[in-house]
């Protein structure tokens, strides 16, 4: 038998799918089995969503790497016997191996990974692993050679852009925190990650907390900060928990806190817990909630860099720009500049969700289109059914359709499309999502959690999101949609901050690219999608009917009536469109009209 | 000013100052851009987007109250698509509005009003459905409500509170279409911090906040506004008051005066209440068998002239005696000490202020030569270090604290603050140092220390502006920190930091008030904060200086006007006999040239019997002067007892005859306020028939006495004033105008004086006083072992003849109290609430305990408006030597549960 080390993905993704009991058998089998010579560690997330827990048997001897999805504690019992103390891989579990055949490989052919380079493979409470894997290298050749100039020269070069959706350039903004006059400045890491459907931030924080760390002190030493601020979500606990142990740990060894490996240079770090409003990740308002004010965006200017957090310069990153410093520094600004396209060098992470194959986490290069993403990478579209659009950005981005499938995903061509590069949340949609219930959703979202400062973001999306949510009722009149246009295009025009701004964008790209959709809500009072409620009829197929009476015992509201020998009825004054028919229908009777 | 710069408007030139407000830019230049959260007192906010503009070569849309003129900027104020989306904006904020104009007490005077007319939005033409369903109105506050469903989240109000009232009560909770304003983050409007000054009605664009006791009473364009000044405290504040039908529907805070700025409190806004009420006098009253009846004013004035007469003839001029009123005008103080002087023949006239800054005026005049605040109001906001001693100033001059927290928290300023009790300006302190009561000469002279000994005293300035530096030295170096920690209680690192604060600030003001004068040390403490600012330099010059805070209304007017027994108007000694013969010769009659009795010895020579008769304009002693069993005695010993007041106070009560008066809302005359600002009255109301003014009551008491005196009004008497009195030289009624003058102001083409001693001081050179600690006259010993202090609150004024008149005010504070600390309550196993006896060798109260942390631990504070609980039945008479002022803030007590 080899000796073996054991990695179970524990980031809240895993934790969620069920990495806890697989961890805790394989912990029972190596003790009960008396095997000191396996090590079992936790790591972040690797990405792969879909085939959560993941358990990763490393042959510590031949670096053979041997990647099992979907396993559970029974599974874990299998693995253990077969592969631990026989030494033989169980072929249809694999996803990943080193020797490439597993049954997810070309999941990773068209990644590049930077910010994801060690999620899902250190153990995150590790400041060893972290080491190992040239941790606090780029601190290092920073503190030894490198005046504040060369880093913001060097971040210039790279081309690096703020990955929390904006794009301005990092290494401008550090220029600018580092020219204003102030005799105290902040460095502060947004990790305020609110959109649904994006957890990069988290999943880098909960799996390499320290290449975040690593980011902050050298932005620190670059703009001349001596203080610094993590805001984070109070959602994220286990993010929190592990950047906790990274900070005490960096502080142990001397890469944070006084007198930075030696050097005259100190920063100290600590996090500011939030409390979970989306408003918060735009930087006034997060400035305002690390004062302990309500959360709500300010009049820029001034901005941050002159007067931020207590009127002092500011300079405020993403958790992913951060996640990038310390790759560049060590790697060199060409080699990050060498990827990417002209304006939007290096590499984004998205995060994939909706109806697609794999869901996850991808890291790609700039200028990869949204085809590659969707078709290639995630394996295309559940059940093979149409690709309809992807929402990219967030409740602040917008819906793509296919025709726009071939455009490269860089920040300039994704915003010509009218949607936003965000901080990189996919959203795939196929043929049975009604695009109008889309911008409700989502318009939802951003009504809900505007700061109610401007009267547009706080009155106008409310009204908006009853006029969507009158077309989806079928309440729609035609002049609606000029309406709702013209409403948008002004709330997008007229309100203070970043949420107003692109709140409307939802609206606005399904409008443009969807609008015939629109116009079967208004007009045929039909949703082509068969999603709104009040637009559909469940009706049975007296053809296909065989009375077998299972519809109307689902049927909640006793709508469906009929005798052995005639076909089902369904009443539509009663019924109430759950659904349950369709579904227990063994014949297929039951459609949608 | 900065520079000027030109900018373009739809095509018009226009010269502005560079960084000034554009909105306020082009609304000045007739571009009527409208616009709902922009509110000129506060920083800008860009929340309501109507006055979006377009700038050339800048991007989008963008709120022209955010922009700040820059040379060249060139604007488009109005096209179709910015009134398109500012017509859109109403459109919104309508559908957001509950459409209660037919019942609204702003209505008329509301914005979005104004707005919805200008764009034509009705509900008929509304694009979207208008809200039905409405959120209840929170009305639990005494005095304001807050109807969210007219609420725009303009955010003025949220800015208004901590802007500038420096209190942060209210800010938005809620998201989305859910946000509305709340006080502490959304408890009832009762259960917060709110001190109802109503800053934030005033900042309301509509009829969301507003206030309670107007509700129904009139409608906007029914009421007539008249201006005039507070009647409350010495901040002077301009009020416009609404009336109808002879009776008060509103008072607002009057934007542009001069003390004020628009500001109020409680009292100024919601204080009125007794001026309509029905125990108004309005007869004479003549007590016959113990009894009053009712009297005609030719009896009662006959019967008074007479009885004073009398006694003048029988016992001398000297066995009468008079109290002049901080509360009256500074004409009728004039007029009543005249009385006093040139009628009865007696220096025997004193009021209030002996109580209050008898030191501050006997102190500051040996330093500087000149007994008021050296500086005026509103430069506290600008001072870069503020030290805060003996003054609660939140509760006692709420609209002066107002300035002192917009230092704080709009300019970065530094507060000191030096009490015994945790006050509220404690919460914007850098530092707070807790004396011991009474050792207050003790840690001023230890922070002096300090400073000399880290070389931050002002040499130049000391060499050049000051005499007896030398002698004051050698006795603050006694002084180290170590040993004033053993003094005062107060660490020796605080002295030394307060001292580096102080020391080293640009411009460093000193603000006082009773605690530092009611002492038997009184002038002491007062002459240690003058050698303070002179060891610093920190005086005579703007923004820097000793600023002592007058309590009433005109009790500086008072003062200055010579309700004094020792000086005639304008501090001119009575001793000086080219003053006399001045007088003389002015008022036809021979003058007595000896310094008459002051408050305290006037009770002590009636308890005597030694004075026979006394004439009370508008004092309430019976319940503001201390040991009151001893005064109660005093007057009830009187032969005669004249007492004249808009009401039947506890001191009229045992008055012989008493004289129905005019309040001041139905005055007119001069106020001089705390900052040495005279300001104009105006009649507001009809008084109640059968007063008269004072003014005119003493005159024909004069004219039954034999005196010729011969003023047609107010305005005749101040001519006189400033016949004979130099710093008044240049006041006259039609100077005075919205902002008035402030003295010293010597003739027609004196603008006044803002702040004083600006390069020479009124005395020559400022004089440094050598002054050792001495122990308060009474201190805690086995027998009443705490330490006993009294002082006033925000929602009462004074003996509360007027306040507690006024059922908004009694809701907030209806009764008596005492406040204890949680280490006493726990000895005498006391609940909130429990009534307790409080004794001290003069007399004993019973009243209800409030425990908190306020109060030092072995300490009681009692404030001492409530005549049924009289705080002043405990207090010590024991006298300043040279002030004459009673030691009103340290009495020895003990404390029983009941």
């Amino acid at each position: 038998m080899g000796k073996y080390k054991i990695t179970v993905g524990m980031g809240s993704c895993g934790i969620a799918a069920g990495a806890k009991p697989v961890y805790d058998k394989l912990n029972k089998l190596i003790l009960e089995k008396n095997h000191p010579e396996i090590t079992l560690e936790e790591t972040g997330c690797v990405g792969m969503c879909y085939k959560e827990p993941l358990v990763e048997v490393i042959d510590t001897e031949t670096g053979q790497k041997t990647l099992y999805g979907g396993v559970t504690p029974e599974k874990v019992e299998k693995i253990f016997t077969e592969h631990i103390e026989n030494n033989s891989v169980i072929r249809d579990w694999v996803v990943k191996s080193s020797k490439k055949d597993g049954s997810e490989e070309n999941l990773f052919d068209k990644q590049y990974r930077i910010v994801l380079s060690r999620t899902g493979i250190i153990n995150p409470e590790s400041i060893q692993d972290y080491l190992n894997s040239n941790g606090y290298e780029a601190l290092k050749k920073v503190m030894n050679s490198m005046s504040q100039t060369d880093v913001i020269e060097e971040i210039k070069k790279s081309g690096l852009r703020g990955r929390g959706g904006a794009g301005f350039p990092t290494g401008l903004k550090w220029e600018f925190a580092n020219k204003a006059k102030g005799d105290k400045k902040y460095m502060v890491c947004n990790a305020d990650e609110g959109d649904p459907g994006a957890f990069m931030d988290r999943s880098v924080l909960e799996g390499d907390p320290h290449s975040v760390i690593e980011g902050m002190v050298i932005g620190a030493y670059a703009i001349g900060a001596n203080e610094g601020f993590i805001y984070c979500r109070a959602e994220y606990p286990l993010a929190i928990k592990r950047l906790n142990i990274a900070i005490e740990q960096a502080e142990k060894e001397g890469y944070l806190g006084n007198n930075i490996l030696g050097t005259d240079f100190s920063f100290h770090l600590s996090i500011k817990q939030g409390a979970g409003a989306f408003v918060c990740g735009e930087e006034t308002a997060l400035i305002a909630s690390i004062e302990g004010k309500r959360g709500m965006p300010r009049i820029r200017p001034p901005f941050p860099a002159q007067s931020g957090i207590w009127g002092k310069p500011t300079n405020i990153n993403n958790v992913e720009t951060l996640a990038n410093i310390a790759w560049i520094i060590r790697n060199g600004a060409d080699k990050f500049a060498s990827l990417g396209t002209e304006k939007s060098k290096g590499t984004k992470v998205f995060s994939l969700s909706g109806k697609v194959k794999r869901t996850g986490l991808i890291e790609v290069p700039m200028g990869i289109t949204l085809r590659e993403i969707i078709f290639d990478i995630a394996g295309g579209i559940k059940e093979d059914k149409k690709f309809k659009a992807v929402q990219v950005g967030g409740p602040s981005g917008g819906c793509i359709p296919e025709s726009l499938l071939d455009t490269p995903v860089d920040y300039d061509s994704l915003s010509a499309t009218g949607a936003i590069m965000g901080s990189g949340g996919m959203v795939v949609m196929d043929e049975d999502t009604c695009m109008v219930s889309v911008a409700k959703y989502f318009l939802n979202f951003t009504q809900n959690e505007s700061c109610g400062k401007c009267t547009f973001c706080r009155v106008g999306t409310k009204r908006m999101y009853e006029t969507l949510d009158r077309i989806t009722e079928g309440k729609g009149v035609p002049e609606d949609l000029d309406k709702l246009e013209e409403l948008a295009y002004m709330t997008k025009e007229s309100s203070l901050c970043g949420l107003g701004q692109t709140a409307p964008n939802p609206v606005l790209t399904t409008l443009k690219y969807f609008r015939d959709e629109y116009k079967a809500h208004i007009i045929d009072k039909k949703c082509p999608a068969k999603e709104c409620k009040a637009l559909i009829k469940y009706e049975i197929d007296p053809d296909k009917c065989k009375s077998c009476s299972i519809c109307a015992r689902n049927c909640p509201v006793n709508a469906i009536s009929g005798e052995k020998g005639i076909p089902y009825v369904i009443d539509q004054s009663a019924c109430i469109k759950c659904g349950n028919c369709l579904r227990v229908c063994p014949f297929g009777a039951v459609e949608v009209k | 000013m900065n520079k000027m710069v030109k900018i373009t408007i739809d095509g018009k030139t226009i010269d502005a100052e560079e960084g000034a407000n554009l909105l306020q830019v082009a609304r000045d230049n007739g571009f009527d851009i409208p616009g709902l959260c922009y509110y000129d007192k506060v920083s800008p906010t860009g929340a309501c987007r109507l006055c979006l503009v377009k700038i050339k070569e800048q991007k989008g849309l963008i709120p022209s109250c955010t922009v700040k003129v820059s040379e060249g900027l060139n604007v488009t104020a109005f096209d179709e698509e910015l009134e398109d989306v500012r017509r859109t904006i109403v459109e919104l904020l309508i559908s957001e509005h509950k459409l209660g104009c037919m019942t609204c007490d702003t209505a008329s005077e509301c914005a979005l009003e104004d707005l919805a007319y200008r764009y034509n939005v009705t509900v008929d033409n509304l694009p979207f459905p208008v809200k039905t369903k409405y959120e209840s109105i929170d009305d639990s506050s005494p005095v304001l409500a807050y109807d969210p469903n007219k609420c725009i989240v303009c955010g003025r109000c949220v800015k208004a509170c901590y802007e500038i009232q420096g209190k942060g009560i209210i800010d938005f909770i809620g998201r989305g279409i859910e946000t509305k304003i709340a006080p502490d983050l959304g408890v009832d409007w009762k259960n917060s911090a709110c001190d109802g000054c109503g800053e934030c009605i005033q900042a309301c664009p509509v009829g969301a906040l507003f206030e309670i006791p107007s509700v129904g009473k009139a409608r906007k364009w029914e009421v007539e506004k008249i201006e005039t000044i507070c009647p409350y405290c010495g901040v002077g504040c301009r009020i416009e008051v609404e009336k109808k039908d002879n009776e008060i529907v509103r008072i607002n805070g009057v934007d542009d005066g001069p003390a004020n700025n628009g500001r109020l409190c409680v009292k100024g806004r919601f204080g009125y209440e007794y001026e309509m009420s029905n125990k108004r006098l309005r007869t004479p009253l003549i007590k016959e068998n113990g009894k009053f009846r009712e009297a005609s004013w030719d009896e009662a004035l006959t019967l008074t002239a007479r009885k004073f007469s009398e006694i003048k003839k029988n016992y001398g001029g000297n066995s009468i005696a008079g109290l002049s009123s901080a509360r009256c005008t500074n004409e009728e103080n004039y007029i009543f000490q005249k009385f006093m002087r040139a009628v009865i023949g007696t220096n025997n006239v004193d009021h209030c202020a002996r109580l209050c800054h008898a030191s501050t005026v006997a102190g500051l005049a040996r330093a500087f030569g000149s007994g008021a605040m050296t500086n005026s109001i509103r430069e506290l906001e600008f001072a870069d270090c503020i030290l805060v001693t003996g003054s609660n100033t939140t509760e006692t001059h709420p609209v002066i604290a107002t300035y002192i927290k917009n230092a704080v928290l709009n300019h970065g300023a530094k507060l000191i603050v030096a009490d015994p009790r945790k006050i509220d300006l404690v919460k914007y302190a850098t530092l707070w140092l807790r004396q011991k009561n009474g050792t207050d000469v003790a840690w001023l002279n230890g922070i002096m220390n300090v400073i000399l000994n880290e070389n931050l005293h002002d040499k130049e300035f000391i060499k050049n502006r000051t005499e007896g530096f030398d002698e004051f030295r050698m006795v603050v170096e006694n002084y180290t920190p170590e040993r004033v920690e053993k003094i005062t209680g107060v660490p020796k690192e605080k002295i030394i930091e307060a001292a580096r604060i102080y020391g080293t600030a640009k411009n460093a003001s000193i603000v006082f008030s009773m605690g530092i004068t009611q002492h038997t040390t009184g002038t002491d403490n007062v002459l240690s904060t003058a050698n303070l600012a002179l060891l610093t330099g920190n005086v005579g010059k703007l923004y820097s200086g000793v600023n002592p805070l007058r309590g009433q209304n005109n009790v500086q007017g008072a003062c200055d006007l010579g309700a004094l027994p020792n000086v005639y108007s304008g501090y001119q000694k009575v001793t000086d006999p080219d003053i006399k013969k001045k007088f003389e010769e002015k008022w036809k009659v021979a003058l007595d040239d000896k310094v008459g009795l002051s408050v305290v010895e006037m009770m002590n020579e009636a308890h005597k019997g030694n004075v026979k008769a006394m004439y009370i304009m508008g004092e309430n002693p019976m319940v503001s002067d201390p040991n009151l069993n001893h005064v109660e005695e005093a007057l009830k010993n009187l032969d005669f007892l004249v007492v004249q007041d808009i009401f039947l106070t506890e001191t009229a009560q045992l008055a012989d005859v008493v004289f129905p008066a005019y309040s001041s809302f139905e005055k007119s005359g001069t106020f001089t306020n705390t900052e040495r600002r005279i300001q104009l009255l105006n009649p507001v109301l009809k008084a109640p028939e059968g007063a008269k003014e004072d003014w005119e009551i003493v005159q024909e008491l004069a004219l039954k006495m034999g005196y010729e005196m011969q003023y047609n009004n107010q305005s005749d008497i101040m001519e006189e004033i400033a016949d004979v009195t130099p710093i008044y030289g240049g006041i006259h009624f039609y100077r005075l105008g919205k902002d008035g003058l402030q003295w010293p102001c010597k003739d027609e083409n004196d603008p006044g004086t803002l702040f004083l001693h600006k390069g020479k001081f009124s005395r020559g050179l400022g004089h440094f006083s050598p002054v050792d600690y001495i122990p308060p006259a009474e201190l805690p010993d086995k027998e009443y072992p705490y330490i006993l202090s009294t002082g006033r609150i925000l929602y009462h004024y004074h003996t509360g003849t007027m306040s507690r008149k006024v059922s908004v005010l009694n809701e907030y504070e209806p009764g008596p109290y005492a406040e204890i600390s949680p280490e006493l309550a726990a000895k005498l196993n006391l609940k909130d609430g429990e009534e307790v006896r409080i004794t001290s060798r003069r007399g004993a109260i019973v009243t209800k305990a409030r425990i908190t942390a306020r109060v030092a631990p072995d300490s009681v504070f009692i404030p001492f408006h409530f005549a049924e609980a009289a705080a002043n039945r405990l207090t010590n008479d024991a006298l300043d030597p040279i002030a004459k002022i009673p030691e009103l803030k340290v009495a020895a007590c003990k404390v029983e549960k009941m």
